[in-house]
């Protein structure tokens, strides 16, 4: 759904506003729902979805009007007997992907949420390659002393028998 | 005139960077070294440059000279003293000059202490040190010069962000600055080590002090930038994997497995390849962070400049360093010869398999803070990868290196037993145990891993008391051998064993906070007493008062522990004058249990009398910033450790003696 330009111009004012008083006040009383079990999930959600005009917020933590819409609008959706699932799919019809901090799991983001298996992977790998050094060469075992050091050893052993 | 001296001093320090550096590159060039002997003096100038250059910069912010555009747009007349002071780095242009400043002390540390360093190696050194400056230093002039004047001068500032204005954040930027800048030392080793062709355990023994100091800064900078996100954001979080934070978290990681794996280099001389990699690396990930945080491309609540420009010149400037460097690596790194070998289950192989888990989290936490840009970049979809996404992958991968660690200590060099070292921590496993059970009986609703979290900070912290109990023989010996071996022991040791035990008190209270947080939301009318956490909150009423550059309203609220008073809170709503900025000041009562957390809501809209409040537990909270702080003196001992101080100058027998009736008039 592309925004109309009017609520753009709203998003940007609301950004300005938001930035000058960074400060979260975030859930008002006025906003809980008297079923803590359908608050409880109402909080959960809130915390997996980015206000749009923070910087880095969730609408959980933010003071931001949009957040506290978004978070009556869960709140609505939860009442009307929506499942978590299906709220925040409600949600990402209307504000897209970017309102959901935790990615989903798609062709966009195969490589992000890979990326810790395939690094075990490699990591692991390397790790092998590490201890798992040609045959022959026994484990902690030194380097051999070159000529100048066995000379210079000899010396010693010599020195000290004199 | 004084602003112009101070803008003279900044040039100067750009020609005295190349000329440091060109006297190096000359002296490679045309294999003749004496060149190199410019380095010494030309690190101390640069200083004494860019030292004058920032205090002139501190002295207009001191006395408001808004002829300085970085003063008018970052001060006001009227803001106390001490945040004029850190007004002056609390913006872009100044915390650029912060940093070419902390970095030029580095190259004078080098330049004043680094005497028993080989001569080539030093002023190698130097000249990397050198030509970081050169860059940033052109950083400065051409895009963020902070000396530019304004005509005619206005009469008063624009003011400083007042969420700025806070003691943690006064002192934030310099520790953290002093460990992002502090890791060019072990890049700049690391370089001087990959051009001089050779490098072996005594190289490892020169970087450790400064690698271990820059790591020290940046813990104590990264926990005080969380403190005062804690309770100055509003509701008590202390991280928020937010894209800046990563952007300090990353070079911790990684100078964290640095310090680990030089230590690897220096006994055993092995992984010599893989530390000069990391040094390298680090420091990238410090540039990096300079670069997410002064370009903008990141949207955080701390990236208070953004210029593309800049952001472009910072980039070259990263691409330069890691691109020359990671060239430099990739032709002269299979000159170095591989160390000694070592069995996977050994002291070495625990230290591998540290670097193994720090480098996946330091690598997930990078893609996770940089694929929303590249995929927005490729294809235009915007993401977000928000604190879920870092908790899924950090949280798993930490238990596993946090449950091995008490292990590694205690295994011996090139190979060991795992039977013989679960032996040895058999009293730390047995008060793990006892933590988890206990947890879950004291609650039995909390989760399974919230029980395994407590049990995991107990065991770090007792199996660090228990391998220093080990190495003294305590318990074991007669107590005369034990107090011999104490005292021989050296400072690294007992500096490790703090520092271990540190991660392990960090550890409780994160957990413990995690996941035993408390929260109540609720309006108050005056009178009205609620209980909470064990206490009782009585709010008595509303009132205003006048602050040096702010107006507040604040609530007059009596904590109350079984009917005696505790203390009284006033939370506030601050409306600062210049900029005209809203900001709420929470109110904390700290105890060893945790901490009453509480903030209101608006006041003045309602038109009732209530007021609305949140109310938060934060138990054992405390003790991550404890731990933190703990660490930070478990670095500054084993800093102190003789055998360390390799780099500090001799005591010369020739130095002349100071005449004796001085000393004794005194």
């Amino acid at each position: 759904m592309r925004l109309p330009v009017t609520v753009k111009a709203l998003i940007a004012a609301l950004a300005l506003i938001a930035m000058a008083s960074p400060i979260a006040f975030a859930v008002q009383p006025d906003e809980i729902l008297d079923d803590p079990v359908l608050e409880a999930q109402a909080r959960e959600i809130s915390a997996e979805l980015r206000c749009l005009v923070c910087q880095n917020q969730s609408i959980d933590d933010s003071d931001a009007p949009l957040a506290h819409d978004l978070r009556l609008l869960v709140r609505e959706r939860l009442k009307a007997g929506d499942d978590e699932q299906a709220v925040i799919d409600f949600i990402v019809a209307r504000y897209g992907e970017f309102v959901l901090l935790r990615p989903r799991f798609s062709a966009k983001t195969y490589l992000l949420w890979l990326a810790p298996l395939l690094l075990l992977g490699g990591g692991g790998y390397l790790a092998f390659r590490l201890f798992a050094r040609p045959e022959g060469e026994s484990v902690a075992h030194p380097a051999p002393l070159s000529r100048e050091e066995e000379e210079q050893l000899q010396r010693i052993f010599d020195e000290s028998k004199g | 005139m004084i602003v112009e001296v101070g803008h003279f001093a900044l040039i100067l320090a750009f020609a005295v960077a190349c000329l440091q550096s060109g006297a190096v590159i000359w002296s490679l060039w045309s294999g003749n070294d004496d060149p190199r002997s410019l380095t010494t003096p030309a690190a101390l100038a640069q200083f004494f440059l860019l030292l004058l250059s920032f205090l002139v910069l501190v002295h207009a912010y001191v006395v408001s000279d808004f002829s300085v555009e970085n003063v008018w747009a970052n001060s006001h007349s009227a803001k106390p003293l001490i945040y004029k002071i850190s007004g002056s780095w609390g913006n872009h242009e100044g915390s650029m000059l912060l940093w070419v400043l902390i970095l030029g002390l580095f190259g004078a540390a080098v330049a004043l202490f680094g005497n028993n360093l080989p001569a080539r190696l030093k002023s190698s050194v130097l000249g990397v040190q050198g030509l970081i400056g050169v860059a940033f230093l052109a950083f400065i002039m051409t895009t963020s010069n902070p000396f530019v004047r304004l005509s005619p001068a206005p009469f008063e500032g624009q003011g400083l962000n007042p969420i700025l204005q806070d003691p943690a954040l006064a002192f934030h930027p310099p520790l953290l600055y002093t460990g992002y800048v502090g890791f060019s030392m072990a890049f700049s080793f690391a370089i001087a080590a990959l051009i001089e062709g050779h490098i072996g355990a005594a190289w490892a023994r020169w970087v450790r002090p400064w690698t271990l100091a820059a790591w020290m800064f940046l813990t104590i900078g990264i926990a005080i930038g969380s403190w005062w996100a804690y309770y100055e954001l509003g509701w008590g979080g202390w991280w928020f994997w937010d894209p800046v934070e990563n952007a300090s978290f990353m070079p911790w990681l990684a100078g964290t497995a640095l310090l680990h794996s030089a230590v690897v280099m220096e006994k055993r001389d092995a992984l010599k390849v893989w530390t000069i990699l990391l040094a390298i690396i680090t420091f990238a990930l410090s540039l990096m962070g300079t670069f997410l945080v002064r370009s903008g491309v990141l949207t955080s609540v701390h990236s208070f400049a953004t210029d593309p420009a800049r952001g472009v010149f910072i980039l070259a400037i990263i691409a330069l360093f890691t691109g020359g460097a990671f060239t430099l690596f990739a032709w002269r790194a299979p000159l170095l010869r591989q160390g000694a070998r070592f069995a996977p289950i050994s002291r070495e192989g625990s230290l591998v398999f540290n670097n193994f888990v720090l480098m996946i989290v330091c690598a997930a936490v990078l893609i996770g803070t940089l694929y929303p840009l590249a995929l927005d970049a490729l294809t235009g979809d915007k993401i977000s990868v928000g604190p879920p996404y870092f908790n899924a992958v950090f949280v798993p991968l930490a238990l596993a290196l946090l449950a091995v660690m008490p292990f590694g200590p205690f295994l011996p060099w090139k190979r060991g037993s795992l039977a013989d070292t679960a032996k040895r921590l058999r009293v730390p496993a047995l008060l793990a145990a006892a933590a988890f059970v206990i947890t879950l009986v004291l609650e039995p609703n909390g989760s399974l891993l919230a029980a395994l979290g407590m049990a995991i900070g107990v065991w770090l912290m007792s199996g660090a008391l228990a391998e220093t109990a080990f190495r003294l023989k305590a318990f074991a010996a007669p107590w005369a051998e034990v107090r011999r071996r104490a005292s021989n022991l050296p400072r690294a040791s007992y500096g490790a064993m703090i520092a271990h035990f540190g991660l392990g008190v960090v550890v409780l209270g994160i957990v413990a906070t995690s996941s035993w947080r408390a929260e109540r939301i609720l309006s108050m009318q005056p009178g009205q007493t609620i209980p909470f956490a064990g206490y009782e909150l009585t709010f008595g009423k509303l009132a205003s008062r006048e602050g040096p550059n702010y107006r507040e309203t604040f609530g007059n609220f009596e904590l109350r522990k079984n009917g005696k008073l505790v203390t009284l809170l006033s939370p506030s709503k601050r409306q600062y004058v210049a900029p005209p900025t809203a900001t709420t000041e929470a109110a904390i009562h700290a105890s060893w249990a945790g901490d009453f957390y509480l903030v209101i809501g608006e006041t003045g809209q309602s038109k009732t009398s209530s007021l609305a409040v949140r109310l938060y537990f934060h138990p054992l909270v405390r003790l991550i910033w404890i731990g933190a702080f703990i660490m930070f003196l478990g670095g500054a001992l084993s800093l102190s450790d003789r055998r360390l101080r390799v780099g500090a100058p001799r005591r010369r027998a020739v130095s002349p003696a100071p005449p004796a009736t001085a000393g004794r008039a005194s």
